[in-house]
């Protein structure tokens, strides 16, 4: 079911050339580095300003509509914020140097080697997102934070430190690049394991070591593969492959971890409740999660993580119990729940895409006439600033997100089917608790 | 996939297809003229949830109580705008049965993106058809393949 991409000259010899990706990202940098510009000196109202309506409208769009679904961390592959600590540690823009540069290249502790770094940054954006998502100047320094840390962080450590372990987008798009149709592997691992110098890993005049610190004869999944190329630039023995392949791929191997899982619930547990705070007629919810430092902000905070790291996974754990007791199965607790919690990850994507058509269509007007008049202050460089805001494409709203939910649901008691098999418990009462879930959420959009 | 997961696959199928397009019996109350006093204030219409039947003559009286505040009304497309302590009135013939969702369309502050209320024209069937939809596809799933794995025997 697999069909290698890289097996068209064309297309490998594309996706090795160092140009194409420099070009994208430099045009990326230069509009990420714009929004920041925006969000500081522009229109302090969001959707007339161009880092709301690029970052939160257009690109979270093209993100969580088409770039996570379909091509995993295709995003990671071209993102501009790494970028200038990259060049820094590799002394150079494109084709490494003939001398490596002295760098202070520290290993990251073993002990933050986890995503729950990412678990809580993410966690934090969310808590404050109602300013962040509406603020220019705040979404601004959330940017520039980002791109600071990350240069920071490519000083002190090795590789793309910031992007593995730090970054709140980075974690989710590892998380459902599990369910993308597209994958790099290696062909033959005999080959690598053969390998000696394992250039892929270590670099070699033809490209860098992989900087997300994976070794790609041992890749299963696609959560940690930022899909750099790198290693199709290195690997002696065109060993590496770019395959699509059948959705869910890698949720076919269920999670042993518990970091990974809960950053399924923090995914579930936001979008059930950004449904109901930004889509819902609630004007007190939304006064409440908008007014950072207030009581009431502290109320909904509270309830925010009560609900994400509480609740959800305990009715969770529950169901899994539930299980273990129906099939007397041995495996632990523990064990059967990170593997169970595989389930919720297509759950919870097509949750965020359900979520995202809403807002996306109502708000994607103000795209064109942010291009116009970036700044909000007058400007109208394409004639499209004085196009009116219109919802588009209301009448089939609701239907699509009703497709997408049910389709969401049976995608997870498919995979919840097998996550089960694997630790022998019985998958009913997990489908129970998603079946519930996905009437929440059909609930609070329709 | 044995003979019976056929059958019942085409059957849970004809059932979907049956919870979708099926016209569901709906009381043809007579037209009648409806207004509705809605409050506008940062970020939230009071009520925000109007029913209404479908032919209904439909008046929209709607004041803001701080800033200038806009209702558009999604599938209709009309619109109205009132400056705040005063009403602006909107009149349209809800002849488009379904549940609408109406917005703000004069920038308001930081959350007016999100300020949003919703107009059921008739049962609200959407939501109805969505639940049953999602219940047959969870039972569809259960009862085509077995469930419950067998622990092997130690």
């Amino acid at each position: 079911m697999r069909f290698e991409l890289t097996r068209f000259p064309f297309v490998r010899s594309l996706l090795k050339n160092r140009w194409l990706q420099f070009l994208i990202w430099v045009v990326l940098l230069a509009g990420f580095l714009f929004a920041i510009l925006s969000g500081l000196f522009g229109t302090p109202v969001g959707n007339h300003n161009f880092g709301i309506v690029f970052v939160w409208i257009a690109w979270w769009a093209v993100l969580i509509l088409v770039a996570v679904p379909f091509f995993g961390r295709g995003w990671c592959a071209v993102c501009p914020i790494p970028l200038p600590g990259e060049w820094f540690q590799r002394g150079a823009l494109m084709d490494p140097p003939q001398k490596k540069p002295r760098r202070i290249n520290l290993r990251w502790p073993n002990r933050l080697r986890n995503i729950w770094l990412q678990n809580l940054t993410f966690t934090l954006v969310a808590l404050f997102s109602s300013i962040i998502l509406t603020t220019p100047r705040v979404t601004a320094i959330v940017l520039a934070a980002m791109f600071f840390l990350a240069i920071g962080m490519s000083i002190v450590f090795e590789r793309r430190t910031f992007c593995r372990y730090i970054c709140p987008v980075g974690g989710f798009i590892g998380l459902y690049a599990q369910a993308a149709p597209l994958e790099l592997r290696v062909k033959d691992k005999q080959v690598c394991l053969a390998c000696q110098d394992k250039p892929c890993y270590h670099g070699s005049q033809a490209g860098y070591g992989c900087p997300w610190d994976v070794f790609p004869g041992s890749l299963t999944k696609n959560t940690y593969c930022g899909l750099c190329m790198e290693c199709l630039r290195t690997c002696p023995y065109d060993n590496i492959a770019v395959n699509t392949r059948p959705f869910s791929s890698d949720l076919a191997r269920p999670s042993t971890r518990m970091d990974e899982a809960f950053k399924a619930f923090i995914m579930l547990g936001a979008a059930l409740i950004y449904a109901g705070v930004f889509l819902g007629p609630w004007g007190s919810l939304k006064l409440a999660a908008w007014s950072v430092g207030s009581t009431a902000w502290f109320g909904y905070a509270v309830a925010f993580l009560a609900f994400i790291f509480g609740l959800l996974p305990a009715l969770f754990l529950g169901a899994v119990w539930f299980g273990k007791l129906l099939t007397k199965a041995t495996t632990t607790l523990k064990k059967s729940f990170t593997a169970l919690s595989t389930a919720i990850i297509p759950l919870g994507l097509m949750f965020w895409v359900a979520f995202s058509l809403s807002f996306v269509l109502t708000n994607a007007a103000y795209i064109l006439s942010s291009l116009s008049d970036p700044f909000g202050w007058g400007w109208n460089l394409f004639a499209s600033a004085a196009i009116p805001w219109q919802p588009i494409l209301t009448n089939i709203l609701l239907p699509l997100q009703t497709l997408v939910l049910v389709g969401g649901l049976l995608w997870t008691i498919s995979t919840a089917r097998k996550a089960a098999s694997e630790v022998k418990v019985s998958p009913v009462p997990v489908i129970v608790f998603s079946t519930a879930a996905t009437l929440v959420m059909l609930g609070l959009l329709l | 996939m044995t003979k019976k997961q056929l059958s019942f696959g085409v059957l849970f199928l004809l059932a979907g297809a049956a919870i979708i397009f099926a016209p569901l019996p709906v009381g043809a109350a007579a037209p009648i003229h409806r207004t509705f006093q809605v409050e506008a204030s940062q970020f939230a219409y009071a009520p925000a949830v109007l029913q209404v039947n479908p032919g209904d003559t439909v008046t929209i009286q709607l004041a803001s109580t701080d800033v200038v505040h806009g209702f558009y009304l999604d599938g209709y497309s009309v619109s109205v705008t009132a400056d705040p302590g005063q009403t602006a009135s909107l009149t349209f013939t809800a002849d488009r049965s379904g549940t609408w969702r109406f917005r703000c369309n004069v920038t308001c502050g930081a959350l007016h993106p999100f300020m949003v209320g919703k107009l059921q024209v008739g049962p609200d069937t959407s939501l109805w058809r969505a639940i049953a939809l999602t219940l047959l596809a969870a039972l569809a799933m259960l009862i085509l393949r077995p469930s419950i794995p067998r622990v092997e025997a130690s």
